[in-house]
């Protein structure tokens, strides 16, 4: 799941100076678990919002802010809004924000800071789990991702820098090399340790990526 | 030429290596003071990669200065700040200048330096530095692409042995051998069955091994260390010997000395590494404790 936060209010106070009709946009799937974008969090940010003499017209959270055209068929049934409205304030990740942005002709500002692809541990606590690097390597690695999870990205094996297991960069991390051997361990998988890794090829994540399925046999409607 | 670092080591003498930080500034003066210093007493000085993530001049300019001065550099560099366009880049300048060796290393993170916002690069980590040093030196680039001449270095790397689990260490070295290293430099070690139960299990690889000695300034320093540097034990009878000593400075430099001493008496290692940390001037007075 991508996992976004509000920005500080008075950031968004900021982003806003000299608009005052404002249309706000959450998304169902995403912003909706991680509590950035939800109904409820739009109805909070709408009585916030109000508190400095904003007007917010409506409110929508569309079924999924990443996907052009759910977004068109939702932000159709609030074309009026959108016609009388300063700005839009997106509260999807920045994907979402994008989209919606394609589709209106007033500013769509941010309202979250997207920060990462993540697992939900628990409700309201989240952990990076998956860089999308392009070139998955979790199958030598028992599961455990060293490019997200070592915050050096090491292929092949860890840094001198743990300190009782955990990693120099923020000691409330495991170090990911000791988990990834633990695991392996656990899996009578030690000798998945032993291949040198070779470098990444970093031209596979040359951004911005595209995936087109619609030219393949068997892929796209 | 051969390096004369390989040349002690390959020929069984016990060599010794010891640590010069560039500065941070222009002002080379008191860094080349202190390899003045080490004089011949060392078998080579290894320049450190912005040590600790903080900015200084960079390690191939400080080694191209010991070179004119009649030194044997071993230039490091680690992960942290090139891409491997950079890294191989600098090893063909190295070439150029005629560095003879070379330590690769991960390198810190970029968030505990000096400059905390620099986006860390990682693109090598230390086992492909090694590889692109050895393809470097074998005519091609990473990419498989012909040289106009070649670079040529003594490899080595570095280890933790006071690591837990320490199969961890033990696999990531063989990686590193079988990338090209030849030497290791370790961690400073002040615990000598460490280096017992380390140079067994390392036995089977049959590398060469200088073991990290930091010399100790205080009680204060080594409980820091403890505390806060992966892989640094310091017993507690050194850290009493220190609290005792009315000058700790000199009784850590005689602890350095023993422990080298020891060391080589023992034939733990094939030589050590000194890192001073700062107080570089105090080097040759750590081999004049240990008699070297």
């Amino acid at each position: 799941m991508i996992i976004s936060q509000h920005k500080p209010f008075e950031e968004i106070e900021e982003l806003l100076r000299g608009c005052e009709k404002l249309v706000l946009v959450g998304c169902g799937q995403c912003a909706t678990a991680c509590m950035s974008g939800g109904e409820k969090e739009l109805m909070e940010m709408k009585e916030e919002l109000e508190g400095i003499d904003k007007k917010i017209l409506t409110y929508i959270v569309p079924e999924t802010s990443c996907n052009y055209l759910l977004v068109r068929r939702d932000l159709k049934k609030i074309k009026n809004a959108l016609e009388e409205a300063d700005a839009v304030l997106s509260f999807a990740c920045g994907d979402g924000t994008q989209t919606i942005a394609k589709l209106v002709n007033i500013p769509v500002y941010p309202g979250n800071n997207t920060l990462f692809v993540g697992e939900v541990e628990r409700v309201g606590l989240y952990s990076e789990a998956c860089r999308t690097c392009g070139d998955c390597v979790l199958g030598v690695t028992g599961g455990i991702c060293p490019v997200t999870r070592c915050a050096k990205s090491l292929l092949n094996g860890p840094c001198g820098g743990a300190k009782d297991g955990k990693c120099e960069v923020n000691p409330e991390n495991d170090c990911a090399w000791i988990l990834i051997y633990n695991k392996l361990k656990e899996l009578g998988q030690l000798d998945k340790l032993t291949e040198i890794h070779e470098p990444k090829d970093y031209s596979r994540q040359a951004y911005p990526r595209n995936l087109n399925l619609r030219n393949q046999d068997g892929g796209g409607r | 030429m051969m390096s004369r670092l390989r040349k002690a080591l390959e020929s069984g003498e016990f060599a010794v290596t010891a640590e010069l930080a560039p500065p941070k500034g222009t002002d080379f003066s008191h860094a080349l003071q202190c390899a003045e210093l080490f004089g011949d007493r060392v078998d080579a000085i290894n320049v450190t990669d912005f040590q600790s993530s903080s900015l200084k001049a960079t390690s191939l300019a400080m080694c191209k200065a010991l070179i004119d001065m009649g030194f044997e550099p071993v230039l490091q560099i680690t992960g942290r700040d090139r891409n491997r366009l950079a890294i191989q880049g600098e090893m063909l300048s190295a070439g150029f200048f005629g560095v003879k060796n070379l330590l690769a290393l991960t390198g810190d993170h970029t968030t505990v330096g000096d400059n905390p916002g620099a986006k860390p690069v990682f693109d090598l980590d230390s086992v492909g530095i090694l590889q692109a040093a050895t393809m470097l030196a074998n005519g091609v680039d990473m990419s498989g692409n012909k040289l106009e001449g070649s670079p040529s270095f003594y490899l080595g790397a570095t280890v933790t042995p006071e690591y837990d689990p320490i199969e961890l260490q033990l696999v990531k070295m063989e990686k590193k051998i079988k990338a090209g290293a030849k030497f290791f430099q370790t961690q400073a070690v002040y615990d000598l069955s460490t280096m017992e139960k380390f140079k067994e299990m390392t036995r089977h690889l049959n590398t060469k091994i200088l073991v990290g000695i930091i010399p100790l300034k205080s009680a204060g320093m080594a409980r820091f260390m403890n505390k806060n540097i992966p892989g640094i034990n310091v017993p507690e009878h050194l850290i009493d010997r220190l609290k005792n000593s009315g000058d700790p400075v000199k009784e850590g430099i005689k602890i350095a000395g023993e422990l080298i001493v020891e060391l080589r008496d023992k034939n733990l290692c094939d030589g050590v590494h000194i890192m001073a940390i700062g107080a570089e001037e105090n080097v040759p007075l750590i081999l004049d404790e240990a008699g070297l």
